[in-house]
């Protein structure tokens, strides 16, 4: 199945919940904040949301700014 | 020992308030970004010494390769500085909007330091912009810290639209020119009832000082010290011109005059 995560086309596993699309690429969930479809996710609930193809994800967090 | 006698003189000498900001309450009036040092260890380090209780961060996408650990939190405990995340990078309200509601789910705080650039050049406020993010995110509850230029117009506007805090420019973000408009910063501070704390522009302590003296509430900087020589020193003499600034500005300054005064008697000359 294919997914834009980040800007990047990905191939990942079908049906896959948040959740489960985090673990599989290692990021600890209470240190990322998850967006599906423009929507923001929250923590609590991304267990309940399964990812279809061509959805778009963006992952983010915070880095070092002014 | 000395040390401790050099507190109590500072603490006697600067009989002040603490900063509010969104009912919040800091010690440190300076605060500090996170950005462009050269190391984390450094950042750590200079943050510490800058005394700052408030630092900002910049919302971004994860590193997906995961070869390297790039959350600033990985080396800043959230539990002793208070986190202001930033939307540095936006230029128009929409994705300000959606950066700040991005920060804000991270689970830390509401407070949001709101930037929309109008010129990527000069990185100047869009003001229009500005505004209608600023609305926007104090409805959703957000306490909007607003980065704008040193437009008494446009900050009399933000704080009607119920930011918490003002944010004027010393001068351009990064450029280390200093204070340039001393006057406009004056009369907004006059005007404002909300914090007014200067953002971005200040090179050195002297322009750190000077800042103060004009009476603002506080001083958000990063490159000035990220960028120094020596980040970790220029921290430490930040964190003493902020101070001083402000000590200065309470003492309130002699008049200025064209002409000189001796400071010793005229009576009492000899024949």
């Amino acid at each position: 199945m294919d997914v834009v995560i980040n800007g990047e086309n990905k191939k990942i596993s079908a049906g896959v919940t948040l959740l489960e699309l985090l673990k599989e690429l290692e990021l600890d969930p209470r240190a990322v904040v998850v967006e599906h479809n423009r929507k923001i996710v929250r923590r609590a609930g991304l267990g309940d949301v399964t990812v279809t193809d061509g959805d778009a994800i963006e992952l983010v967090h915070f880095v070092g700014g002014g | 020992m000395k040390t401790e006698t050099l507190n109590r003189q500072d603490a006697e000498g600067l009989r002040d308030e603490p900063l509010v900001i969104g009912g919040r309450t800091f010690q440190s009036r300076l605060l500090v970004g996170t950005g462009k040092y050269p190391d984390m260890d450094t950042m750590v380090r200079a943050i510490e010494a800058s005394g700052a209780e408030v630092v900002t961060v910049a919302v971004r996408r994860v590193n997906l390769d995961r070869t390297k650990e790039s959350s600033v939190l990985h080396f800043l405990d959230p539990k002793h500085f208070f986190l202001l995340a930033n939307t540095a990078g936006c230029y128009t309200a929409a994705d300000a909007i959606r950066y700040a509601r991005l920060a804000r789910e991270a689970g830390f705080n509401d407070f949001v330091k709101l930037e929309v650039i109008g010129d990527e050049e000069t990185l100047l406020p869009d003001v229009q912009g500005l505004l209608e993010a600023a609305k926007v995110l104090v409805q959703e509850g957000f306490q909007v810290l607003a980065y704008t230029n040193e437009d008494l117009v446009t900050a009399l506007r933000l704080e009607d639209a119920g930011c918490a805090a003002v944010m004027p420019l010393a001068s351009p973000i990064g450029s280390g020119l200093g204070l340039l408009n001393p006057l406009s910063i004056r009369t907004i501070k006059r005007r404002l009832h909300v914090p007014v704390i200067v953002d971005a522009g200040v090179g050195t302590a002297s322009d750190a000082c000077v800042t103060m003296e004009q009476g603002v509430d506080g001083l958000l900087m990063n490159t000035a010290i990220a960028a120094a020589r020596d980040p970790v020193a220029m921290a430490h003499a930040m964190r003493l011109a902020t101070i001083a600034g402000r000590a200065a500005y309470l003492a309130g300054r002699m008049p200025r005059r064209e002409v000189a005064m001796p400071s010793s008697p005229s009576k009492g000359m000899l024949d």
